[in-house]
This record gives C-alpha cells, sequence and structure tokens, in this order.
C-alpha cells in the first residue's frame, strides 16, 4: 500500500495519502472549506471555484476539491486573497442567473444562499445578466427552475454514478450552459428518469424542488443521498 | 401672457418621478377657464403582471405580497385563493381562522396608519397648518398620548401577523392549501390581551373625527360630493364581511344592483378600461358602461353596501353612520374617513371573535392538492378595497396569464372625481387658491391609495402643479418644496 506522508495545511501537519484530494484532507482534519459543486461520494468537478487554496510555490489558486496531495505540500486555506476570490466568485454566482431569495421557493433553504450570507457578500458588484430561463415543470413530482440553477452538475453526476439512470448532461457553453433531460426534451417526457429524486435532494439551491414545495416548506434531504453512498460504499 | 382665444389650459400636479413619490395630477382646464377635467396619474404595478408569468402558480403567494407592504396580506389571501381555486381545495378551517386574524390584523395596522399617522393631523392640528409639523411627529408634541396609541394601535395589528408567522411583514406563512405555521396558546393570549387598549383606541380616533365634523359639518358633508356605484363584500345576510364574502353592487341611491355574487364572475361584471395617462386599468360596472358604470371600492364603499355588521360596537357605530345618510348611501369623500374607524372597530372586535375560537390553535392546518384546473381567482377585502387576483396555467401549472384588479385602480376614477370636485372650488383659470394643495391632498389622502407618496409619514405629501395652456405649454408651476 502506499505508504502516508505529511502536508501542512495552514501550518499545522496533517497527514495525508497518496491519492487523495486536499478536500478529503482538510475534512479530515477539521478544517473547513467553502465547497458548493462538492458533493461526498460523488466524483469531483471543480464547477463552482469556492474550495480555491494557495500552494506555496504554485503561481495560481487550485481548487482543493480536484487538486491531489503530494509530500511536501504548504497549504494555505485562510488568507485575505481567498477571501477576495471567494466573495468575487460567489457574486458572479448570483449574478450569472436570476436569484431573488426573497420570492424563491428555496428561501432559507438554501446552500447557495447561506454560502453567500458565510462569505459575508451583502451586495453584488457586477452587473446581473437576467438570462431568459425556462421554468421546466413537466415532471409529475419535480420542477426544474434554471433560473436557479449554478451548474454544479452535482444532479448530473448523481442520476449517473448513483442512480445508474443517466438522464442528465450539461448542454452549451458559458452563458448558453443548460442542464438538460435526455436529449434536450421536457423532463416529464424522459423514458429514463426513474423519478427517484436524488438529483432533487442533492440541489444545493432552488433550481431542483418538488413541485408541492411553496416556499417556507421546501425539504431536501441531501444527507440522505450520502448515507446512501456511504452505505452502498461500505464492504461487508 | 394673456392668450384670450384659447383659453383652455391643463393644471398639472406633476408627478413627477415614482422614485421621489410625487404624487402626480393633471387638471384639465376647458376653454371658458374653468375647471374641466383632473387625472391622478399612477406609475405603480409596471409589469407586475408581466414578471409573473412563466413562474409556477405555487409561486404566487410569496410574489403577490411585494406589490404592497401595507397590505401584502390581503394580496397573499388573495392569492392562495386563486391558487387552492386552480387546486379545487378547501385550506382546513383552523388556517382559515389563522389567515382571518392576519388579516384583519392588517385591517387594523393599515387603518391606523391612515387615521393616526396621516390623517388625525389634519383633523387635530389643522389642513393648513405648517407641513412640516402636520405629521405624526407634530401631533406627537401636542398630543403624546394620542400619537402613542395610534403608534400602539399599528404595532397590535402587525403583531397579528408576527406572532403566528413569525414575521409581520412578508411573511411565509400563508401558502397554498393552509398555514405553513400555527399560533401557539401564548400567542393566542397575547392577541387577546391587545383587545380592550385597541377598542379604545378606535374608539378614541371616532370622537375625533365627530367632533371635527360636528364644527365643520359643511365642509364634511360637501368635500368632493359625488354619487357613484359601490362594491364591497358582505357575508350570507348581507353583514359586512372582510374575508370571505359575496360581492354585492349597489347604485347611488342606495338600492341593490347586484347581490351574493362569487367573486369568481367578476368578469361579467367589472370590465376595464386602459387609460392613456396612468399605468392603472380603470374599471367599470360592466352593465352599466362607462362613465355611468363607475364604482368605488374601499371602506366608505363597503359599508354603503353593508346591511349590518356582526359585532356589536361596531354595529352602534354603523347606525349612527347610516342615519347621516337617511336610506342614501353617503357620497361624502371625506367619510372615508369614518368608515375606515368604524371598520376597524369590527375588525378589533372580529378578532377577539376568532381568537376566542377553540380551533385557532389546532395543528390541521395544511392540506394538500395538485393542480385541477387551468384557472383560478380570489377574492379579499384589502384596507383600501375589493382586491382580485387572476391565473390562468398551462397544463404544468405555469402562469400564463395574471389579472390583478388592485383597490387603487377601482378607485382611479373616484380619485379623478374628488380631485376635480376639489379643483373646481380651488382653481379659477390661472388662479390657484390658497391651500389648494392641502386639499387635494385631503382628497387623496381619503382613498388612502398605496402609493409611496401617500405614504410619507413625515412631512407633507410632494406635489407640483403644472398649468398648462390648450396647446399643453406650461403657464405656472406651483410645487410644495420637499
Ligand atoms: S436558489 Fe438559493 S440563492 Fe438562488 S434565489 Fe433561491 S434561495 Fe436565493
Ligand atoms: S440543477 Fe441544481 S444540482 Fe443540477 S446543476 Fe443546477 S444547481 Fe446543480
Ligand atoms: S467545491 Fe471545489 S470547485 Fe466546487
Amino acid at each position: 500500500m502506499n505508504a502516508s506522508f505529511t502536508i501542512t495545511i495552514d501550518n499545522q501537519s496533517v497527514e495525508a495519502t497518496p491519492g487523495e484530494s486536499l478536500l478529503e484532507v482538510c475534512r479530515k482534519a477539521n478544517i473547513p472549506l467553502p465547497v458548493m459543486c462538492d458533493f461526498k461520494g460523488l466524483s469531483p468537478v471543480g464547477a463552482c471555484r469556492l474550495c480555491l487554496v494557495e500552494i506555496e510555490g504554485v503561481p495560481k489558486l487550485l481548487p482543493a476539491c480536484t487538486t491531489l496531495v503530494a509530500p511536501n505540500q504548504a497549504v494555505h486555506t485562510q488568507s485575505d486573497k481567498l477571501r477576495k476570490y471567494r466573495r468575487m466568485i460567489i457574486e458572479l454566482i448570483f449574478s450569472e442567473r436570476n436569484h431573488i431569495c426573497a420570492i424563491c421557493v428555496a428561501n432559507n433553504n438554501c446552500e447557495l444562499q447561506k454560502m453567500a450570507y458565510e462569505l459575508g457578500m451583502d451586495h453584488v458588484r457586477f452587473p446581473y445578466l437576467t438570462p431568459v430561463c425556462e421554468v421546466d415543470a413537466s415532471h409529475e413530482k419535480y420542477v426544474m427552475d434554471h433560473n436557479r440553477c449554478i451548474l454544479c452538475t452535482r444532479c448530473v453526476r448523481v442520476c449517473s454514478e448513483i442512480e445508474g439512470a443517466m438522464t442528465r448532461d450539461v448542454m452549451g457553453r458559458g452563458f448558453d450552459a443548460r442542464i438538460i433531460t435526455e436529449f434536450k426534451q421536457p423532463w416529464g417526457d424522459s423514458t429514463g428518469c426513474t423519478s427517484c429524486g436524488k438529483c432533487v435532494q442533492v440541489c444545493p439551491t432552488g433550481a431542483l424542488t418538488p413541485n408541492d414545495a411553496a416556499q417556507g416548506r421546501l425539504k431536501k434531504n441531501p444527507e440522505l443521498v450520502a448515507l446512501l453512498i456511504e452505505k452502498r460504499e461500505a464492504k461487508p | 401672457m394673456a392668450e384670450p382665444s384659447s383659453y383652455s389650459k391643463k393644471i398639472i400636479i406633476n408627478p413627477v418621478t415614482r422614485i421621489e413619490g410625487h404624487a402626480s395630477i393633471t387638471i384639465d382646464l376647458g376653454r371658458d377657464g374653468k375647471v374641466a377635467d383632473a387625472h391622478f396619474h399612477v406609475n405603480e404595478f409596471r409589469g407586475f403582471e408581466k414578471f409573473c408569468e412563466g413562474r409556477p402558480f405555487t409561486e404566487m403567494p410569496s410574489i403577490a405580497p411585494r406589490i404592497c407592504g401595507i397590505c401584502p396580506v390581503s394580496h397573499a389571501v388573495a392569492s392562495v385563493k386563486a391558487c387552492e381555486d386552480i387546486m379545487r381545495l378547501i385550506p382546513p378551517p383552523a388556517a382559515t381562522l389563522l389567515r382571518r386574524v392576519m388579516h384583519l390584523g392588517q385591517m387594523v395596522s393599515s387603518h391606523a396608519l391612515s387615521f393616526f399617522h396621516l390623517s388625525s393631523p389634519d383633523f387635530l392640528l389643522g389642513f393648513d397648518s405648517d407641513p412640516a409639523k402636520r405629521n405624526i411627529i407634530g401631533l406627537a408634541e401636542k398630543f403624546p398620548d394620542l400619537a402613542k396609541r395610534g403608534i400602539r394601535l399599528r404595532k397590535f395589528g402587525r403583531e397579528c401577523s408576527e406572532r403566528i408567522a413569525g414575521k409581520n411583514i412578508h411573511s411565509v406563512g400563508i401558502t397554498p392549501g393552509g398555514m405553513n405555521l400555527g399560533l401557539s396558546e401564548e400567542n393566542r393570549k397575547a392577541l387577546l390581551a391587545w383587545i380592550p387598549e385597541s377598542i379604545e383606541t378606535v374608539r378614541i380616533g371616532l370622537d375625533i373625527f365627530k367632533r371635527y365634523r360636528q364644527k365643520h359639518m359643511v365642509e364634511v358633508d360637501s368635500f368632493a360630493n359625488f354619487e357613484t356605484l359601490y362594491l364591497g363584500t358582505v357575508g350570507p345576510q348581507g353583514e359586512l364581511e372582510l374575508y370571505d364574502g359575496k360581492l354585492r353592487f349597489i347604485n347611488e341611491k342606495g338600492e341593490i344592483l347586484n347581490d351574493q355574487i362569487d367573486p369568481r364572475q367578476y368578469l361579467e361584471f367589472i370590465a376595464e378600461r386602459s387609460l392613456a395617462f396612468s399605468y392603472l386599468k380603470s374599471p367599470y360596472y360592466k352593465p352599466l358602461g362607462f362613465p355611468k358604470g363607475m364604482y368605488r371600492v374601499g371602506p366608505l364603499a363597503r359599508l354603503n353596501v353593508a346591511s349590518s355588521i356582526s359585532t356589536p360596537l361596531a354595529q352602534k357605530e354603523f347606525t349612527e353612520y347610516r342615519q347621516i345618510g337617511g336610506k342614501k348611501p353617503l357620497h361624502g369623500t371625506f367619510y372615508y374617513h369614518y368608515a375606515r374607524l368604524i371598520e376597524a372597530l369590527y375588525a378589533v372586535e372580529e378578532m377577539k371573535n376568532t381568537l376566542e375560537n377553540p380551533r385557532v390553535t389546532s395543528s390541521e392546518i395544511l392540506a394538500c392538492a395538485k393542480r385541477n384546473q387551468a384557472e383560478g381567482i380570489g377574492c379579499s377585502e384589502a384596507p383600501r378595497g375589493t382586491l382580485f387576483h387572476h391565473y390562468v396555467t398551462d397544463e404544468n401549472g405555469i402562469l400564463t396569464k395574471v389579472n390583478l384588479l388592485i383597490a387603487t385602480g377601482q378607485n382611479n376614477a373616484g380619485m379623478n372625481r374628488s380631485i376635480l370636485e376639489v379643483a373646481k372650488k380651488q382653481v379659477d383659470g390661472p388662479n390657484v387658491k390658497e391651500g389648494a394643495l392641502n386639499r387635494v391632498e385631503a382628497a387623496i389622502r381619503c382613498y388612502d391609495p398605496c402609493l409611496s407618496c401617500s405614504t410619507h409619514a413625515i412631512g407633507a405629501m410632494p406635489l407640483v402643479i403644472e398649468i398648462r395652456d390648450a396647446d399643453q405649454r406650461t403657464v405656472r408651476v406651483i410645487q410644495r418644496a420637499k
């Protein structure tokens, strides 16, 4: 087996195993990092860039979720520079779609909103792009509101990696990128969707919700999906 | 410069911008130099209906209350009723009781704001007293106890929402199917404890009004007095009902035109005209056409249409109110204030009844259903008048059409008439009497329209008068500094 080694995170020595990501090592050592696209048990994609860290000797900031540990790494998770970038990133996420928390079904029940509070976002300095986005309410149980989607792809990954249905994907690039169902048909017309609802549970925002969830009544249970993944991977 | 041949002028009490909260009024002069017409410009609600389209209908009860920070509960109630119409669902009785408490509470706080904060300074300090002092602060200097009572009455009204939904404005308590949150025994008791003081305060308000009327009988009776039809909701016996009533129209003589109409049929009785000078639509009573079908809503209308009031103290006042007009409705715009206070008294008494209902603390407050039909219509009485929400959805429950018929819109024609009546007395050609601004302001205030400008509690309503000739050239501008 590969021998473990030591790295330093915020000047603290931490044990790491080859193949682990910096985020995993931070988690084990109880070092908090802001994350949005990451979901424990799903493959990392580095989509949101909130988990950026500084590594001594590396000129650019790297996402902890997709950066592997290496011997003698000296990592910093807290600095003015990082705080500045995280703040900028969360603001950019908000400016990209139409987030109007006050009337959103996920208000007070939203990982993105919570993150914005945690990162001290009191306003957005970038102009809102206010894209015209669709609300797909064709599914008998769930709604997809593209206005609130942050393209974290948790839904895509949980659908293919855990449920195995592979009904979701990303189409288009940049500003035009959208989560699609199968060949971009209405969700309700999908033949592959098993209606398991895992995507709804792991979605960190108001983009995926049960269609009977009015404001103040939304309950998501991502922990249940996390537990399911954990149990599935546990060796008997 | 005199232009005797074309002595037709337009006086504009001008905007100018909504941001600054100016009331915008145009007064047209005829060729004879006399006031011919008046328009109150309202720039609110632009596009609100449009930008709700494309959203799931279940979101409306959280979107709609954002229209107004003073009557969010009325919007939430009308909205949730429209949703429940789409769902073909009847909410549990306890949910209806809780909504009633919030709805009555909002009526109390809004009426308290209108009377004690905005209007009582006019009554007690005089309509032509210094505008800088003619407000709640000036009132507090001269009548500290009364000002405090007014503020506390408003607080009571707001607490009704707070103690049920945890937040007084834009709470998430009211939801399609019922309520998200219930009422604890402790909160029920706390609300009940407010009742005696609140009744007392409203009665003091009534006293102020009646004394003022005694002294200024002619002015009160004649102030913007003109005949219209009236619309309000009533209970099964024709009694005043604010939450769940059926529509009743009466004519200027007080005769019932239509009674016990299901609000879902509103389009059979109300038609709307779009106006060039306002973003508000101007509705009228369809069977009579416009202008004959011009009707008013709000406290005055509700007391004019009602046959009785179900609570004893308010009924007593109602009897007295009714004696003024004999069999006829009261048409004097000033009586809006009177009606508003009687309604507030009813609301406090009715609140007590509702809170004493043992079911009010039940935890069975939510029922579930999905979209069962495309269209839904909801109605409730807002502090300023009858409010309708009308939604059309596609097969997935996405809104394809939203129509909101708001009180201020329905009173638009009435407000224009009131201003016209006042202007006739105050304006003669380009000459505008001292105090014209104050009178115009008083006329607008009677309707308590939900515009940012009308809710300036501190300081006078910002108004600008611009006089224009027949060719729309500005002749004169009169402005009250902010
Ligand atoms: S998804 Fe979250 S952040 Fe976006 S509007 Fe809704 S509550 Fe706000
Ligand atoms: S729908 Fe939700 S889970 Fe899927 S990409 Fe968008 S925000 Fe992420
Ligand atoms: S959590 Fe690492 S990039 Fe999103």
